[in-house]
C-alpha cells in the first residue's frame, strides 16, 4: 500500500511555530553571549517572537476550518485566545526582564520557558482533538513547573514548584484517564468529528443514548484535569502555594495565560463538542463554579500576603468566568472571551506593581508592607488600585464590563440563582480589594524603608495595563465584538 | 438641503474638560498660564457654540424644526434592549445655555485672572472652573437623565469645591458644607424622579421621556415633575431649600458671578423647561406649584434683600428673588420667557456681582455697604457698568431686565393668574427699590472708605470683563424684540411658543412694571440720596419695627432649620449612628464579616501547605464528581 | 440510561483492584523470607558497593546526564523505525527526520553550551 502524505497546512499552528522556533533561537543565543549583554537583547528576541507570532495570528482572522487531521482547529476562537495570549506573554517578558536585572536571576531559560509556555497555551486554543489538548497542557504545564520554581535561591519557590509539578502529574493522570474513556466511548478522540471519522460532537448528534454513561464519566475526569489548570475548587489547592512561590511576573503570567489556555479547551470541549451533552455536565461545573466563587472569596479575606491574596481571588475569578461557560450561549462564550482577556491584563497589571514594590528578592509582599505605600509611590499605588477595581468589577473598569457580560449570559440562560450568588460573591470579594486600599492610602509605613528601584520596561507594562484597563472599561465595544466575531467563527459552536 | 449635523458639540464640552484636568493634574507647573489656558478653552468653546448655532440658523425647515441632532460621543452601557450612551442633544434651548455658559463664563474667567492673581492656589482655581464649565455644558447638552444627573452633581461638586475655595476660612467651609448639604436633599428628590420616570418610560432619553409624558397618568405625571422640581428648588435655591444660597458667598466673587448667578443655579430653570412636557401633563397642579412657589421665593428674597447690608448677600437674595421670576413664568407656560429672563439676569447679574468683586478688590475685601459711599467718582467704569446692571434689574426701559420681567408678568396676567402677576408686579417694586439702595449707599453720595484704604479702579483685565457685561446688560433685550430672530420663536420647536396678550394690554402692563421700577427707585432715591434721608430712614423703620427685624433677620428661616430640621436630624442622625448603626448594622455587617472571616479560618486549616493532603482534597473531589455523575446517569 | 453501560467499567476497576491488590498479598504471604546480608545490599550488577548508599548522595549531575541520555536514546529509536520505511515515505520522511534531528540540535547545541555534558564544576 503506497504510502499518502498527510496534508500539512501549517496557517493554524504558525503562531505557536514561531515561538517555539524563537525560544530556540533565545536559549540557544542566550548560551553565546554575556549576562549584561543578554539583559538586552533576549527580551528583544522574544519580542520579535511574539510579534511575529501575532502577525500569524492575525492574519487568519477570519478563517474557519480543521487542519492537520482535523486535530488543529483555525476558527476566530483560537484566533482571539492567541492575541490575547500573545500580549500576556509579551507583557510577562517585559515584565520579567526589569525584575531578572533587579534579583539578578537573569537566565536566557526564563525567555525561552515563557515563550514555549504561550506556545503551548496557544495550542490548548486551538486543539481540536484531545490528544493535542493533552499535548498543549504538558508543554505549558511542564514550563510552568520550571518557571514557579525559577528563585532557585528561594525555599518557597522550591516548594510551591514542586507542589505544583506533583499535583499537576496527579490532575494529568485524571485528563488521561478521561481521554482514555472518551475513546473507550466514542472510538476517536477528536473533538467534532465527520461522518466518515467519528468524533465527539459526531457521536453525540449520531447516537444520542447509546453507551453515552462512559462518555459523561469521561467528561468527569475532563473536567477535572483542565479543573485543576483554571484552579477552581476543589482542585485548587496549588494556587495559593504556587502564586506565593512563583516569581511575580510569573505568577501573573500563569493567572492570565494559563486560565486562559483552560477556559479557551473548557470551552471548546464542552460548549462546542459536548454541547448535546450539557444536560450531564452542567450541574457538574454549576456546582463547581458556586463553590469556586464562594470559597475562592471567602478565603481571599482572611489572606495576609498579597499574592496569597491575589492567589484566592484568581480562583474566585474562575467561578465568575465558569458561569459564562455554562450559559452554552454564544453570549457566554463571547463573554468569557472578554473576561479573561481584560482579567488577564488587570491581574498582570497587578502583579506588575506587586513585583515592583516587592523590591529585591520580593520581600516586601505582604499586606503590612503596603501601608502608606500611597505616600511612596503614588504612581504605582494609584494603578494597583485601578487594577484591584477592575478586580472587584466596580464600574469604569474592564472588570466591571466583564462581569456584566458573563452574569447577562448566564441569565439569559436561565440561572439566575448562579449570578446573584456570584453577585454576593463579588462583594465579599470587593473586601479584600478595599482592604488593600485602605492599607495603601489611610495607613502610614511602619518605618522609613529604602526607596524601591522601578525599572523602565516594567513601569511601561504598569502604565500599559492601566490604560487598557479604564479603556476598555470605558471602550468595551471594539472587544466584545472581537469576541463576538470570534464565537461566530467558533467550528461547531 | 444638509441635515443639522454639530459635528463640533463634543469639543465645546471636551476643552474645559481637557483644560480641568491639565489643570489640576500639572497644577503649579501651569501656574504663569493657567488663567489664560482656562480663559482660552472657554472662549474656543463659545467660539464653537457660535459656529453651531451659524450651522443650526442655517437650518430653515418649517416651524425651526430639523434644527435638533443627537450626537453620538459613545456607546456607554449597552445591556439588551436597555443602553445609555453618552450622547449631546444639540437644539435651540441647549444652544442657548451653552451659549450663556460660555459667553459669560469666558468673560468671567477672564475677570478672574485679575481678581485671583495673588491667590497660592491661582492654578486650582482655574481648574476647579473649567470643571464646572465642562460639568454645566454636560448638564445642558446631556441627552439623557443619566449623563444629565452625571452634569448635575458635577457643577454640585464643583459648587462645593469653590465655596469652599477659601477653606481656612471657618465660614467658607461650614458655607461649602452647607451648600452641599441642602443640595443633596434636592439631589435626592431628583434622583426619585428620574427612577420614576426611567421605571415609567423605561428609557432616558430627554426625546423619549418628553414624547412619553402625554401618556402619562396624571399622577405620575404629577409625581415625576414635583420629584423632579424638588431637585430644582435644591440647586436654584427656591422655597424651602434656598438658604444655602446667600451663605454661598464666602466664595470667591467670580464664583458667585458665574455659578451662584449665571449658570449653575439656572440649572433648575433650564431643567423643568427642558422636560416642560412632563410638567404639562401633570394637568395643571405641578405647574401650579412652580409658579407659586416662584413667585413667593422671589417676594421673600426680595424683602431680605432690602434688608442686608452685605453687598455680596443682597446681591444673592437678588439672584434667588429672579430665579423665582423663572419659576414664575415656567409655571404660567412661559418656557421661552424664563430661559429669556435667565439670560438677561446672567448678563446683568454677573455684572453686578463682578462690580461688587471690583469694589472689594480696591477696598480690601470690604462688603458693607454702610462703610463706603461715593465711589463713583473714584471708580468710574465699575460705576458706570453696575448702574447699566442696577437699570436692568430694576426694570427701566430700555434695559434688558425691562423686556424679560415685562413678558413674565404679561404671561402670568394673560394666564389669568392675576394674584400671581400681582406678587409679580410687587416684588417688581421692591426689587429696584433694593436694588437702588444698594447703589445709591455704595456709589452717590460723598466718598467714604474704610480706613487704611487706597480706593483706586481696577486692572484692565478686570473692568475689561465689566464692558462686555455692561453692554448686554443693555442691550440683552432685543434678542426677544418682535421680528423674525426672537429667541421666543427660536425657542418654539423645543417648549413650545409663550403666549402673550395682545392689543392694548400689554402696552398698559409693560406701563405698570416700568412705573413699578421707577416708583422702587423713586422712593430708594428719597430714603438713601435726598437731603434727610437718613431721619425719614429712621421714622420709617420705626414704625415697622417688627416686619423690618423679621427682614434683618432673613425670618430667622435658618434658626427654624436648625431647630426643626438640623438639631432633630442630627439627633437622629447620633441615634442611627450610635445605636441603629452601632448596634444593628454594624453588627449584622460584623457579625456577617466575622461569619466570612471564621469560614476563611475554618478553610484554611484545611491549606495545611502539605502537599499530599492537597492531592487529598483533590481526589475527594474527583470522587464527589465520579458519584455524582453515576448516580446521575444512573437514575 | 440504565447501569448497564457501566458493567464494563465497573468490571475493570473490579479487575485491576483485584490485581494489585492479590499482587501484593500474595507476593507479601507466599514469599518465603530469609534475610542476608547479601540481600540487604543494594543490587549493582553483582559488584560489591563500595559505600553505603543508603545515605549516599548522588550528584544532581547524574540525572541529569541520564536524562539526556535517554533524550538522545529516543532518537535512535525514531530513526531506525524511519529508515525500515524510508523507501515509502520519501522526500515526506526525510523533511519530517530533518525537522526532528534540527530540534533535537538545537536541545544538543543548548545543552552543550549551557555546560550540561560537562561533569566537573
Amino acid at each position: 500500500m503506497p504510502f499518502v502524505p498527510p496534508e500539512i497546512r501549517l496557517a493554524g499552528i504558525a503562531p505557536e511555530m514561531a515561538l517555539v522556533v524563537s525560544a530556540f533561537v533565545v536559549l540557544i543565543a542566550g548560551t553565546f553571549a554575556r549576562s549584561r549583554v543578554n539583559r538586552v537583547y533576549l527580551p528583544a528576541l522574544a519580542t520579535i517572537g511574539f510579534g511575529a507570532s501575532i502577525y500569524f495570528a492575525v492574519s487568519v482572522w477570519g478563517e474557519n476550518e480543521l487542519q492537520l487531521s482535523d486535530m488543529i482547529a483555525l476558527d476566530g476562537f483560537a484566533t482571539f485566545c492567541k492575541i490575547s495570549l500573545a500580549v500576556f506573554g509579551l507583557l510577562t517578558v517585559w515584565l520579567g526582564s526589569d525584575y531578572l536585572t533587579r534579583d539578578g536571576i537573569e537566565e536566557p531559560e526564563f525567555y525561552g520557558l515563557v515563550l514555549l509556555a504561550v506556545a503551548g497555551m496557544m495550542l490548548m486554543a486551538s486543539a481540536a482533538d484531545l490528544i493535542v489538548i493533552f499535548l498543549a497542557l504538558e508543554t505549558f504545564s511542564i514550563a510552568l513547573y520550571v518557571l514557579v520554581g525559577y528563585r532557585r535561591r528561594s525555599i518557597e519557590g522550591q516548594e510551591s514548584a514542586m507542589k505544583y509539578f506533583l499535583l499537576g502529574a496527579f490532575s494529568s493522570s485524571f485528563f488521561l484517564l478521561g481521554i482514555a474513556l472518551a475513546y473507550g466511548a466514542v472510538g476517536s478522540t477528536n473533538l467534532y468529528g465527520n461522518s466518515e471519522n467519528p468524533g465527539l460532537a459526531q457521536f453525540l448528534s449520531e447516537s444520542a443514548s447509546e453507551a453515552t454513561g462512559v462518555l459523561v464519566l469521561a467528561t468527569g475526569f475532563l473536567v477535572v484535569g483542565l479543573g485543576f489548570k483554571i484552579a477552581a475548587v476543589p482542585f485548587h489547592m496549588w494556587t495559593p502555594d504556587a502564586y506565593q512561590g512563583a516569581p511575580s511576573p510569573i505568577t501573573g503570567f500563569m493567572a492570565a495565560g494559563s486560565k486562559l489556555a483552560g477556559f479557551a479547551a473548557l470551552l471548546r470541549l464542552f460548549d462546542a463538542s459536548l454541547f448535546a451533552l450539557r444536560w450531564e455536565w452542567r450541574p457538574l461545573l454549576i456546582g463547581i463554579a458556586v463553590a469556586t466563587m464562594i470559597a475562592g472569596s471567602v478565603l481571599a479575606v482572611v489572606q495576609e500576603d498579597i499574592k496569597r491574596m491575589l492567589a484566592y481571588s484568581s480562583i474566585a475569578h474562575a467561578g465568575f468566568v465558569l458561569t459564562g461557560v455554562i450559559a452554552t450561549n454564544d453570549r457566554g462564550i463571547s463573554g468569557s472571551l472578554f473576561y479573561l482577556a481584560t482579567y488577564g491584563i488587570a491581574v498582570l497589571g497587578g502583579f506588575a506593581v506587586v513585583s515592583i514594590l516587592g523590591g529585591k528578592d520580593e520581600h516586601r509582599v505582604r499586606l503590612v508592607d503596603y501601608k502608606g505605600a500611597f505616600y511612596e509611590h503614588p504612581a504605582l499605588a494609584g494603578a494597583l488600585t485601578l487594577f484591584l477595581l477592575s478586580l472587584a468589577g466596580v464600574p469604569v473598569t474592564s472588570g466591571f464590563v466583564g462581569k456584566l457580560v458573563v452574569f447577562g449570559a448566564a441569565i439569559e440562560a436561565g440561572y439566575s440563582w448562579v449570578v446573584v450568588i456570584g453577585m454576593l460573591t463579588s462583594a465579599i470579594a470587593a473586601f479584600f480589594y478595599l482592604r488593600v486600599l485602605v492599607v495603601m492610602y489611610m495607613q502610614e509605613p511602619d518605618e522609613s524603608r529604602p526607596p524601591i528601584p522601578v525599572g523602565r520596561a516594567a513601569s511601561t507594562v504598569v502604565a500599559l495595563t492601566a490604560v487598557a484597563t479604564i479603556i476598555l472599561g470605558l471602550f468595551w465595544s471594539p472587544l466584545i465584538g472581537a469576541a463576538e466575531d470570534a464565537t461566530f467563527f467558533f467550528v461547531g459552536g | 438641503m444638509k441635515a443639522f449635523d454639530p459635528v463640533l458639540a463634543p469639543y465645546i464640552v471636551a476643552l474645559p474638560l481637557i483644560g480641568a484636568l491639565g489643570l489640576l493634574l500639572l497644577g503649579r507647573r501651569l501656574r504663569a498660564v493657567a488663567g489664560l489656558v482656562a480663559s482660552a478653552t472657554v472662549g474656543v468653546g463659545f467660539v464653537l457654540g457660535v459656529i453651531v448655532l451659524v450651522q443650526m440658523l442655517g437650518v430653515t425647515e418649517k416651524g425651526g424644526h430639523g434644527r435638533e441632532a443627537v450626537v453620538r460621543v459613545w456607546e456607554w452601557i449597552s445591556a439588551g434592549s436597555f443602553s445609555v450612551n453618552v450622547d449631546l442633544l444639540v437644539d435651540p434651548l441647549s444652544m442657548v445655555m451653552v451659549l450663556v455658559v460660555t459667553g459669560v463664563g469666558t468673560l468671567i474667567h477672564v475677570y478672574s485672572i485679575g481678581y485671583m492673581h495673588d491667590d497660592p492656589r491661582y492654578s486650582r482655581f482655574f481648574g476647579y472652573m473649567n470643571l464646572f464649565v465642562a460639568s454645566m455644558l454636560l448638564l445642558v447638552l446631556a441627552d439623557n437623565l443619566l449623563l444629565l444627573y452625571v452634569g448635575w452633581e458635577g457643577v454640585g461638586l464643583c459648587s462645593y469645591l469653590l465655596i469652599g475655595f477659601w477653606f481656612e476660612r471657618r465660614a467658607a467651609a461650614g458655607a461649602a458644607k452647607k451648600a452641599f448639604i441642602v443640595n443633596r436633599v434636592g439631589d435626592f428628590s431628583f434622583l426619585i424622579g428620574i427612577f420614576v420616570l426611567s421605571v415609567t418610560v423605561s428609557s432616558l432619553t430627554v426625546s423619549s421621556i418628553n414624547e412619553a409624558a402625554g401618556g402619562m397618568t396624571a399622577g405620575i405625571a404629577t409625581t415625576a415633575a414635583l420629584l423632579l422640581f424638588g431637585g430644582a428648588t435644591g440647586k436654584s435655591a427656591q422655597i424651602p431649600l434656598y438658604v444655602w444660597l446667600p451663605d454661598a458667598m464666602e466664595g470667591p466673587t467670580p464664583v458667585s458671578a458665574l455659578i451662584h448667578a449665571a449658570t449653575m443655579v439656572t440649572a433648575g430653570v433650564y431643567m423643568v423647561a427642558r422636560f416642560s412636557p412632563v410638567f404639562e401633563a401633570s394637568g395643571g397642579l405641578a405647574l401650579g406649584v412652580v409658579a407659586w412657589i416662584g413667585a413667593l421665593t422671589a417676594l421673600w428674597a426680595a424683602l431680605m434683600a432690602a434688608a442686608e447690608y452685605d453687598i455680596k448677600r443682597v446681591l444673592a437674595y437678588s439672584t434667588i428673588s429672579q430665579l423665582g421670576y423663572m419659576f414664575l413664568a415656567l409655571g404660567v407656560r412661559a418656557y421661552s420667557i424664563a430661559i429669556f429672563h435667565l439670560v438677561t439676569h446672567a448678563f446683568f447679574k454677573a455684572l453686578m456681582f463682578l462690580g461688587a468683586g471690583s469694589i472689594m478688590h480696591s477696598l480690601d475685601g470690604e462688603v458693607d455697604m454702610r462703610n463706603m459711599s461715593g465711589l463713583r467718582k473714584v471708580m468710574p467704569i465699575t460705576a458706570f457698568t453696575f448702574m447699566t446692571g442696577w437699570l436692568a434689574i430694576s426694570g427701566i426701559i430700555p434695559f434688558s431686565g425691562f423686556f424679560s420681567k415685562d413678558a413674565i408678568l404679561a404671561s402670568a396676567w394673560h394666564q389669568g393668574r392675576y394674584a400671581l402677576w400681582a406678587i409679580g408686579a410687587g416684588t417688581a417694586l421692591l426689587t429696584a427699590f433694593y436694588m437702588s439702595r444698594l447703589y445709591f449707599r455704595i456709589f452717590e453720595g460723598d466718598l467714604k472708605v474704610p480706613e487704611g484704604v487706597h480706593v483706586h479702579e481696577s486692572p484692565p483685565s478686570m473692568v475689561g470683563a465689566l464692558i462686555p457685561l455692561g453692554v448686554l446688560s443693555v442691550v440683552g433685550g432685543v434678542i426677544n424684540l418682535p421680528g423674525l430672530l426672537t429667541l421666543d420663536h427660536f425657542l418654539e420647536p423645543v417648549v413650545g411658543e409663550s403666549e402673550v396678550p395682545s392689543g392694548f394690554t400689554p402696552w398698559i402692563l409693560g406701563a405698570i412694571a416700568l412705573l413699578a421700577g421707577i416708583a422702587g427707585i423713586a422712593f430708594a432715591r428719597t430714603l438713601y440720596l435726598l437731603p434727610g434721608g437718613a431721619t425719614r430712614r429712621a421714622a420709617l423703620c420705626e414704625r415697622f419695627k417688627t416686619p423690618v427685624d423679621a427682614a434683618r433677620n432673613k425670618f430667622w428661616v435658618d434658626e427654624i432649620y436648625g431647630r426643626g430640621i438640623v438639631l432633630p436630624g442630627k439627633a437622629f442622625a447620633s441615634f442611627c449612628a450610635n445605636v441603629i448603626d452601632a448596634r444593628l448594622v454594624d453588627g449584622a455587617v460584623n457579625g456577617g464579616g466575622r461569619v466570612v472571616a471564621g469560614a476563611g479560618w475554618l478553610f484554611r486549616r484545611a491549606q495545611s501547605g502539605y502537599v499530599r493532603s492537597y492531592a487529598l482534597t483533590f481526589l475527594f473531589g474527583v470522587v464527589v464528581i465520579f458519584s455524582l455523575l453515576v448516580f446521575r446517569v444512573a437514575l | 440510561m440504565t447501569l448497564g453501560a457501566y458493567l464494563p467499567i465497573l468490571f475493570l476497576v473490579i479487575l485491576s483492584t483485584a490485581f494489585a491488590v492479590l499482587s501484593i498479598v500474595a507476593a507479601s504471604k507466599l514469599s518465603p523470607r530469609n534475610w542476608t546480608a547479601a540481600k540487604r545490599t543494594a543490587y549493582e550488577s553483582g559488584i560489591v558497593p563500595e559505600h553505603d548508599i543508603e545515605r549516599e548522595r548522588f550528584p544532581v549531575k547524574f540525572y541529569l546526564v541520564a536524562m539526556l541520555f535517554i533524550i538522545f536514546d529516543i532518537e535512535t529509536v525514531f530513526l531506525y523505525p524511519w529508515a525500515v520505511a524510508f523507501e515509502d515515505l520519501k522526500l515526506f520522511g526525510l523533511i519530517e527526520m530533518l525537522a526532528f534531528i534540527a530540534i533535537l540540535l538545537a536541545a544538543y547545541v543548548y545543552v552543550w553550551r549551557r555546560g550540561g555534558l560537562e561533569w566537573a564544576e
